[in-house]
């Protein structure tokens, strides 16, 4: 698909390489987010967090129940835009 | 008016709005009747795909689960969001990009492989009756409690509302009359939870009111819940008590399987854009947390209003007594839920009180027995399910309340057993006929084929529903384990990696059947009862119990993918450039027909 690269990305050096590189880096950035704040601070590092008092409990509580589905949303709607604007750094968006 | 009419009155008006909307939207072209002509906004497209994807189980099931457990079952809360950014991340722009209608096309196209096409046709048709089995099931508990009709009554007027706006509307039907089922869903389980959230702590937010101070006791709400559980002998609502390694896997196939379940994925097929389908996930997130940030609290919440309504002065005093339960209009839900044989209480000792205590524990039988209520808990019978659609009636609320929460539990059950059958029929009509058997088929022809495979599945979740083989959540359990372990993983691979057709097909088939079997091995073949060699209380594998085996599926099948296809030949030069292309948004047009 090289050969449908813009013509202004290509002299900036843009390739269609470099595009899923930058994705593919971003991706492992938001999933160890999503790790440690789900399988970490909810479940594993919870004894760790005990000492953070939330609400009558401790934070690791508060992460599995409601903090980890806040991180979530957060994570999908940073790599929408993120994603959206890599697109027109590199040329590759839909327009 | 007496709570029969009004919860009639609810129901009725509900369905009357999907139907209508039905035929309002009914489909005209094959394309239209499985992705709405791509037509959809995003916003449009999370708000159905939330309605889709939020079942029985979220509704109705759920809370409870969270409420009698506590901390140890937030599995289900991380489990069913966390799936959305696995989805966003490495599934939902990529298979819009490929601009086909099904999840099987893809893996057939990208391992250029009828086989891997068959294969992944039986994996979604599997998970998928599986799943309209048990939504089936719960349609007709949720009918015959609410319309005091029996569950088979119930069960058979489900199944002609479906089959009437899932067969005659297909996609866009199904997408406009979902938005309205999740405003209904949405509605009637956060209108209780204010409530009992204002009641109990004065915050009308029950996110928060969770984490905030009871208006009684004046100390915060789970301090006051883990206090009251612990003088009585229960487990503390906070603590962590069950197997880690185990809470971990099953959280984890839980996500998988949220983002190999096909009729989740299908949805991001009917966006306009590559761009628009990052959004969807983001947007279906946003109406699900709407739900999963209010279910613990009313889990939280109602674990203490039940407790109080049986310890009214607190646990260091008297029990309720028989009379009350009997004569007070506050203790009426006792009786009414008792008819359906999912709550039951019984004096034991004869006192004239019924003690709510844990009798497993030796410490709260002592105190039992020093204060004369005998040794034994005389709360005999509380259905984990029953929790939700009991809770306005245990909070004392209006009857419109009531009646507003059997729609949302219907609106749940109905809106995913439609999606899950749309699922069903394209895999069948599209895939199966028109991929593989028929390819000349014409578009009239596919259409009726896929109304003729709806009508099928209904029938066959139907028939399975009436007799239960005594599984609800094991139904659930089987196809989240399903899609975690066999399609999950050959997408994703077939994204990001250069795996070829004869690694896909193995590890497809390793996933699936290594998973099949363990749950097979825990709860009986083909969930024939006395047929299981072990159970989920000492499972076969140190601590993995077979709903969580999903994600042990999932690595099997990678490990078998990667391996199979370093020994064999690598993807030809077309199938490189077809996933160079799926990588890249750009050139993302109208979807492709045949």
């Amino acid at each position: 698909m090289t050969d449908h690269t813009s013509q202004s990305a290509q002299a900036a050096g843009k390739s269609d390489a470099g595009y899923w590189a930058a994705n593919v880096r971003i991706i492992l950035v938001s999933l160890v987010i999503w790790a440690i704040c789900s399988f970490g601070f909810g479940i594993l590092l919870r004894p760790m967090l005990s000492g953070i008092s939330v609400g009558g409990t401790d934070l690791g509580f508060w992460f599995a129940q409601q903090g980890s589905i806040l991180v979530f949303l957060a994570l999908i709607f940073f790599y929408a835009w993120r994603m959206n604007k890599l697109d027109k750094e590199y040329g590759v968006d839909e327009e | 008016m007496d709570q029969f009419t009004i919860n009639l009155l609810f129901v009725g008006a509900s369905f009357a709005l999907y139907i209508g909307i039905a035929i309002w939207a009914r489909a005209g072209s094959t394309s239209e009747f499985y992705a709405a002509g791509r037509g959809v906004h995003p916003v449009t497209n999370g708000m159905a795909t939330a309605a889709d994807w939020m079942s029985a189980a979220s509704f109705i099931s759920m809370a409870g689960l969270i409420a009698f457990t506590g901390y140890d079952n937030s599995t289900f809360l991380m489990g069913w969001t966390g799936g959305y950014v696995l989805l966003a991340l490495l599934l939902a722009p990529y298979l819009r990009k490929f601009g086909k209608y099904t999840v099987s096309e893809f893996i057939g196209d990208r391992f250029y492989s009828p086989t891997a096409r068959l294969v992944a046709v039986i994996c979604l048709i599997i998970a998928s009756v599986t799943y309209v089995i048990g939504q089936m099931t719960g349609v007709g508990v949720a009918f015959g409690r609410f319309l005091e009709v029996s569950s088979t009554t119930g069960l058979l007027i489900g199944a002609v509302i479906v089959f009437a706006y899932a067969v005659f509307g297909g996609m866009k039907g199904v997408t406009y009359t979902q938005v309205a089922q999740y405003v209904v869903l949405i509605t009637a389980y956060t209108i209780p939870a204010v409530f009992i959230s204002l009641q109990l702590t004065g915050n009308p937010i029950p996110g928060l009111g969770l984490f905030g101070d009871h208006t009684t006791s004046g100390e915060p709400l789970l301090v006051t819940l883990d206090a009251l559980l612990r003088d009585l002998g229960f487990n503390e609502y906070t603590t962590h008590n069950g197997d880690t390694f185990n809470m971990v896997l099953f959280t984890l196939s839980l996500m998988i399987g949220t983002a190999g379940l096909p009729h989740v994925i299908m949805r991001f097929f009917t966006v306009p854009k590559v761009s628009d389908a990052r959004w969807s996930a983001g947007w279906a997130l946003v109406f699900i947390a709407l739900l999963y940030l209010t279910a613990p609290a009313v889990g939280a919440m109602a674990r203490l209003n039940i407790t109080d309504m049986f310890w009214p002065n607190g646990a260091n005093s008297e029990p309720v007594s028989l009379e009350r339960i009997e004569t007070d209009p506050r203790y009426d839900w006792m009786a009414t839920w008792q008819k359906t044989g999912l709550l039951g209480w019984e004096d034991k000792n004869g006192d004239g009180r019924i003690a709510y205590f844990n009798d497993k524990n030796p410490e709260a039988v002592a105190k039992a027995q020093a204060a004369g209520w005998g040794d034994a808990n005389e709360l005999t019978k509380f259905n984990n399910d029953i929790l939700v659609l009991a809770n306005p009636e245990i909070a004392n609320l209006p009857g419109w309340v009531i009646g507003l929460v059997a729609a949302g539990g219907l609106a749940a059950a109905l809106s995913t057993a439609a999606g899950l059958l749309l699922a069903i029929s394209s895999a069948v009509s599209h895939d199966l006929l028109k991929g593989q058997l028929t390819p000349n088929m014409s578009e009239k022809n596919e259409l009726l084929s896929a109304r003729i495979a709806m009508a099928v599945s209904i029938a066959v979740a139907t028939y399975l529903g009436l007799n239960p083989p005594g599984f609800a959540a094991q139904t659930v359990a089987l196809a989240f384990g399903l899609a975690a372990a066999s399609i999950f993983p050959a997408l994703m691979m077939g994204i990001f990696t250069k795996v070829n057709n004869k690694g896909a097909v193995a590890g497809m088939l390793a996933g699936l059947i290594t998973t099949l079997v363990y749950i097979f091995l825990h709860k009986g073949w083909l969930f024939i009862p006395d047929t299981n060699s072990f159970t989920d209380a000492d499972p076969l594998l140190g601590t993995i119990k077979s709903t969580s085996f999903g994600a042990v599926g999932a690595m099997i099948n990678f490990a078998v993918a990667f391996t199979v296809s370093k020994m064999t030949a690598p993807i030809p030069r077309e199938i490189e450039e077809l996933v160079e292309s799926v990588r890249i948004p750009r050139g993302a047009g109208a979807a492709q027909d045949h």
